[in-house]
């Protein structure tokens, strides 16, 4: 900021509030760091940029005419395709085996709903005209329910489907 | 008891700007007790118990389950928006009259702006109680409300804009009368508020007027969901410091004169406010982390944004508990901590700042985990967010404004605040119910619970939410109470026929700082170099990624109702 003539510019910063200044810088790099090691080095990775896409033909065309589960390397890596719908999920429940890289692929054909795979890190909205992809990896057999966070109307609290996760 | 009874103004509003601040407050205490009504409800369906039935005469259209939807949407919007909105402009109209000790410059044209806000708020309570806006307060395309909301909503917007320009002609003309004094630091504070609105809320105006409108008058077939998303967040991060900063306002330059002290440091409260002029608009997109069309690389610029604008909140912290400590040592409190017993914790309206503050504390801890990128993750939407903002907005906002309120009716009306002691209960009931309430939500938030949700129906609640959730109930209507109180006791304050001593006088509590303000450098004083500098900034950290967006266009989504 440049500094206009004058004889008063000098600023006066007592001496605690001058420390506390400092420590506030520190605290705030430290947070600031820590993100930056978990989202870049540790991978754990918000949903970027995918693809746009039309609500209203989407489903005409494979992968979303038939959406659900993909088996890319059995065992191993699957891809997951979701159509969320004012109240539900297309499909409703989808299986994949405990240890494998699964990479979810979602989007909305009507208004924007949410989606959150309960107990892990795939936690995102669901735009019409965009796909939302994150990846995760279910450690433990179970039932994960997926559940949509954002109000889509009248029937928004029943709106869920299931992960089931086999051994 | 009120801190400040003087039987010699420094300066005094007219009558009739008294009542027109007077306008302000009747509507944002009228839109906070109907919009308060929901709060309970909601609270008590996330415990499984539905009292919407039972109170659903008051809906033009009766349906059971719809209401818990519309009952949120009017809540969101009266409390969050309205008001704010309303206190903030009748707030800032005292503070610049009081401050620059001279009346608004064009006086007509902020009782345009005002009553252009009343017509707004009419307009878009036409459709909001007649279950056709029901889209709640980020009213997300493609959901579409009624046409009228929309327009109502522009017309809040503008009318907050044309009350903002009022106030920086009065400011121009003061300081082109009084060319070698520095601004006293409060009107500085309220004006810069209201300049970062102006700027913040071009992204909700582009959205509605650009977008929306012509989509839902049915000019074009369709509209472009993730763009509305990017251009509502322009404004609604912003939004939470337009809310916030009147409140630290009154923390840094009203607070320490009721506790009997001064402001610490004038300087770094200067310093301070222009950092939020700058800092608060362009980190946007920490609401959007898990948006499918936004490149992770921006989403990471504004969380680093966002921890830049943690600096001027710790300064606050800081310059405001000094100030207090410095009261409270005069009062002759001792001890490393000892002192905070020495505030005047008898005076209503100090004791809900001091509440306010504490709870802000939490909220702050919490806005950091929320703009921490990839933590985000684990706290989108859920119970977590609305636990979350009830700390900042319903809190350190609104208790602040209910102790604002506690000096300011009996101020304008002239009369004495009616039961002083309740006042200060009222601030108490409210701190506990909502200690219980966001402690409750960040913790079923953390175990999943969503937001926006009537947990009372869905049906993948599992038991180990519900000793939560009954707390939710628990806590949101003990808040509820408080806040009863504090609207009983401002409107009978106000239309009691009992009027202030003849001689006495309830003066605005205006602070001296320690050090002389006119020591303050002169680029604290100046607006050019920072409004450039903002302007730069929005650019630097949304300009690409907008236009990108804006190129990219699609009006492909249709509109829904709910």
């Amino acid at each position: 900021m440049s500094t206009p003539s004058s004889e008063k510019t000098k600023m006066h910063i007592d001496p605690t509030e001058r420390a506390w200044m400092r420590a506030a810088i520190v605290v705030l790099v430290i947070f600031a760091v820590s993100v930056t090691i978990a989202g870049f080095m540790l991978g754990i990775q918000v949903p970027t940029e995918e693809q746009r896409v039309n609500p209203q033909t989407i489903q005409d065309a494979p992968p979303w005419s038939e959406p659900g589960v993909r088996e890319i390397v059995p065992g191993e890596k699957y891809d997951v395709y979701i159509v969320s719908k004012r109240f539900f999920y297309e499909p409703s429940t989808v299986e994949v085996p405990v240890g494998a890289e699964v990479t979810f692929y979602v989007t909305s054909t009507d208004v924007q709903h949410g989606f959150k795979i309960q107990d892990t890190n795939v936690n995102f909205m669901a735009v019409p005209g965009e796909v939302s992809k994150l990846t995760t990896t279910f450690n433990e057999a179970g039932t994960y329910d997926y559940i949509c966070t954002e109000y889509c109307g009248l029937g928004h609290a029943a709106m869920f489907g299931s992960v089931l996760v086999t051994q | 008891m009120l801190t400040d009874t003087t039987t010699t103004p420094v300066y005094e509003l007219t009558k009739s700007d008294k009542k027109f601040v007077g306008w302000h407050i009747l509507f944002a205490v009228a839109a906070l007790t109907v919009g308060a009504l929901f709060g309970p409800l909601q609270a008590l369906q996330a415990a499984g118990i539905d009292l919407y039935p039972k109170i659903d005469f008051l809906f033009i259209e009766i349906n059971g389950v719809n209401s818990y939807y519309q009952g949120l949407t009017l809540h969101g919007v009266l409390n969050a928006l309205i008001w704010t909105t309303f206190f903030i402009t009748g707030f800032t109209t005292l503070v610049v009259i009081r401050g620059l000790k001279r009346g608004l410059a064009i006086p007509i044209l902020n009782r345009i702006g005002f009553w252009m806000m009343v017509a707004g708020l009419v307009t878009a309570a036409i459709p909001l109680l007649g279950n056709k806006a029901s889209v709640l307060y980020t009213f997300y395309p493609p959901m579409q409300a009624d046409t009228l909301f929309y327009i109502g909503l522009v017309l809040v917007v503008v009318g907050s804009w044309i009350e903002g320009y009022g106030f920086y002609i009065t400011l121009w003309r003061w300081r082109k009368d009084n060319p070698d004094t520095r601004t006293p630091f409060i009107v500085l504070a309220v004006v810069i508020n209201m300049v970062m609105w102006q700027i913040a809320t071009l992204g909700v105006a582009a959205e509605i007027l650009g977008l929306i409108l012509p989509w839902a008058l049915g000019w074009v077939d369709g509209i472009d969901p993730q763009l509305s998303r990017t251009f509502f967040w322009f404004t609604g991060h912003p939004l939470v410091y337009f809310w916030l900063l009147p409140a630290y306002a009154s923390w840094y330059a009203m607070l320490p004169k009721q506790a009997g002290g001064k402001l610490f440091s004038d300087t770094l409260a200067r310093l301070a406010f222009w950092l939020f002029l700058l800092l608060s608009i362009p980190l946007g997109f920490h609401h959007q982390f898990v948006d499918p069309g936004v490149p992770a690389g921006w989403k990471f610029i504004h969380s680093l944004l966002t921890f830049g604008v943690g600096f001027p909140s710790l300064l606050t912290l800081f310059t405001v508990v000094a100030s207090l400590e410095y009261a409270a040592r005069k009062r002759g409190g001792k001890g490393l901590f000892g002192w905070i017993r020495a505030l005047p914790w008898g005076d209503g309206s100090v004791t809900a700042q001091l509440l306010a503050g504490i709870l802000f504390i939490f909220g702050g801890i919490g806005g950091v985990a929320n703009a921490s990128y990839n933590v985000n993750l684990v706290l989108h939407n859920t119970a977590w967010v609305p636990g979350h903002f009830h700390l900042t907005v319903a809190s350190a906002v609104t208790l602040s404004f209910f102790g604002i309120s506690y000096w300011m009716v009996p101020h304008i009306t002239g009369k004495p605040l009616w039961k002083p002691k309740w006042a200060v209960a009222s601030s108490w009931i409210y701190f506990s119910g909502m200690l219980i309430f966001s402690n409750a939500m960040h913790t079923v938030g953390l175990l999943g619970a969503p937001r926006r949700t009537p947990l009372g129906l869905a049906p993948y609640v599992p038991a180990e939410w519900n000793g939560h959730l009954f707390r939710v109930a628990v806590g949101g209507s003990i808040m509820w109470i408080g806040l009863m109180l504090f609207v009983t006791i401002v409107a009978v304050t106000a239309f009691q026929r009992k009027r202030l001593p003849e001689g006495e006088y309830i003066d605005v509590p205006v602070a001296e700082s320690l050090d002389d303000p006119q020591q303050a450098p002169v680029w604290l004083d100046r607006w050019k170099p920072w409004l450039i500098a903002t302007v730069v900034l929005i650019i630097l950290a949304y300009g690409p990624q907008l236009i990108d967006q804006i190129l990219g266009i699609e009006l492909t989504s249709p509109g829904f109702t709910n």
